[in-house]
């Protein structure tokens, strides 16, 4: 481990707002680290292809080697002990760093709504299922299903098709007119762009269907078929993998640990991309989703608000061409239909971790309640995937998140140099010794 | 292929590319299925990033490894629950 732990500026996350903001720091002669949890930066839209950099996300992390920032990768951000102080664990090490300013780039995960079968192995999200394809997992030849809602659905389906896979639909819960309606609203006519996609992209040939839905997914071991229906016919189809996420949350569990106040669109930021809290910024999807685009210029703002250059930060607000309006677009073209969120039966199970069903959840009245009462967000995803379910289901609020924020180790743990705050992180949460909970 | 790497998974000499993961790997050569739930269904991964933790495997002896954040590393011990 590095002697010196101490920065002017930590980023949590590389993806391209974090990349960006880090950059905008150490070009700005800041000491900067930056930390990720995967093995290479880049994020998710930027995850690199095996051992291939993202060509994007390898502009800037020559830039970044060029300005000596600290990659500190393969490490998660499990808690927060004292002001400008976290805690880091990476396989069976812990350490602390301190900084001056926190940049939050943790981006947002895909929220996944329970339907029957949906926890058959093969049934994956839709990002998820890129993403485990640049990991290396070979698709070509492999019959794929999409479905749920947004705009990742093209975007994967189109990647996914030119890699090799056989893909059979793509299936979008919202109807056509809400979609187009909001495509209208980047161009002028949205039925000429949605042509021009489908062709460009090689989706001419696979069924794009809106107004459907997922209701069941099969198989013995895995999944092998899976049900959609338009709400009249109820279609079978035949697969190897089926994809299915129903939009993006964003990341906000660490940035609540730090105090900051959330907004309804993720973490709440001012103009320079400042949270409330002295010295903790944040940008990109994290604080509403907005694509990469806009993910690029908010990292620069917010790396140069972290540097203290507050006039160059203002200097790019005229760049970014949203405030939360695409947000707001994106939530009322792809809402989510009264059908997707009444999909689950008693014994489907919610809380994957605990193997917790629908019928002893959907009695409780909140989210606590349903928590003590069945072990629901008690697992090692800490109510990431069935938290963001219930909120979209029953609209319940999660509790406050306590350290660790990912579960640890003893033997990381026991590592980390402060023994005051291992202990106390060690008080709040029962943790076994070989590897996790 | 150059430069392959040479791992085991549930004691099957298994061959990957620099930089697949090791759930990537698994699905790749060996089954959908790798983990079974508290009440015993089998599972697989499902977010591909870290996030629901159903991609855990044994690596090495250390269990709970999420396999979907993990590079495959020469002569790594892969051990899941479906081996």
């Amino acid at each position: 481990m590095p002697a010196d732990n101490s920065h002017d500026v930590v980023v949590v996350g590389a993806g391209p707002a974090g990349l960006t903001a880090a950059v905008a720091a150490a070009e700005l002669r800041m000491r900067v680290a930056i930390v990720d949890e995967n093995s290479r930066p880049g994020g998710q839209i930027w995850r690199s292809n095996r051992n291939q950099l993202h060509p994007n996300a390898r502009r800037w992390i020559k830039r970044a080697e060029r300005a000596r920032i600290r990659f500190i990768d393969d490490a998660s951000v499990v808690g927060v002990c004292g002001p400008q102080r976290l805690d880091i664990a990476s396989g069976s090490t812990a350490f602390r760093i301190t900084s001056e300013s926190i940049v939050l780039a943790v981006g947002a995960r895909e929220r996944f709504l329970p339907f029957p079968g949906w926890t058959l192995p093969g049934v994956t999200g839709v990002g998820a299922l890129q993403a485990l394809v640049k990991g290396g997992f070979d698709i070509r030849g492999k019959r794929i299903v999409i479905a749920g809602s947004g705009p990742l659905l093209p975007a994967v389906a189109a990647d996914l098709k030119r890699r090799g896979a056989d893909l059979l639909e793509v299936a979008e819960q919202a109807e056509f007119g809400d979609v187009a309606r909001f495509l209208g609203r980047l161009v002028r006519n949205p039925a000429k762009l949605w042509q021009a996609l489908r062709i460009r992209t090689n989706l001419a040939l696979t069924p794009i269907r809106f107004g459907v839905w997922p209701i069941r997914a099969e198989g013995s071991t895995h999944v092998e078929r899976i049900l959609l229906t338009d709400g009249r016919r109820v279609r079978r189809i035949q697969c190897d993998i089926f994809a299915c996420s129903f939009g993006l949350v964003p990341n906000t569990r660490l940035a609540r640990l730090l105090g900051c106040t959330i907004g309804t669109h993720g973490i709440e930021v001012d103009d320079l991309q400042r949270t409330d809290r002295p010295e903790v910024l944040a940008a990109g999807e994290c604080t509403g989703i907005g694509g990469v685009d806009v993910a690029k210029i908010e990292g620069t703002i917010a790396g140069h608000s972290a540097a203290g250059k507050l006039d160059d930060a203002r200097a790019f607000l005229g760049s970014r061409t949203r405030e939360h309006r695409l947000s707001e677009s994106l939530d009322s073209a792809f809402e989510l239909r009264p059908e997707v969120l009444d999909l689950a039966e008693d014994d489907t199970i919610v809380c994957r971790c605990e193997d917790v069903a629908w019928r002893d959840i959907k009695t409780r009245n909140d989210w606590r309640t349903a928590k003590l009462g069945t072990r629901l967000g008690m697992g090692p995803c800490q109510g990431r995937v069935c938290g963001s379910a219930m909120q979209a289901l029953r609209g319940w609020s999660e509790s406050s998140p306590r350290p660790p924020l990912q579960p640890v180790s003893l033997t990381a743990l026991s590592s980390l140099s402060d023994s005051t705050s291992a202990r106390e992180l060690k008080s709040s949460h029962p943790i076994t010794r070989d590897g996790g909970i | 292929m150059k430069h392959d790497i040479v791992l085991t998974i549930d004691g099957r000499e298994t061959k990957v590319a620099p930089g697949t993961t090791v759930a990537a790997a698994i699905w790749n050569t060996s089954s959908l299925e790798l983990r079974t739930s508290v009440s015993g269904e089998m599972r697989g991964p499902a977010c591909g990033m870290g996030i629901c933790h159903e991609c855990r495997v044994t690596i090495d002896g250390i269990s709970n490894q999420r396999s979907c954040l993990i590079q495959c590393d020469a002569g790594m011990k892969v051990e899941t629950d479906a081996g």
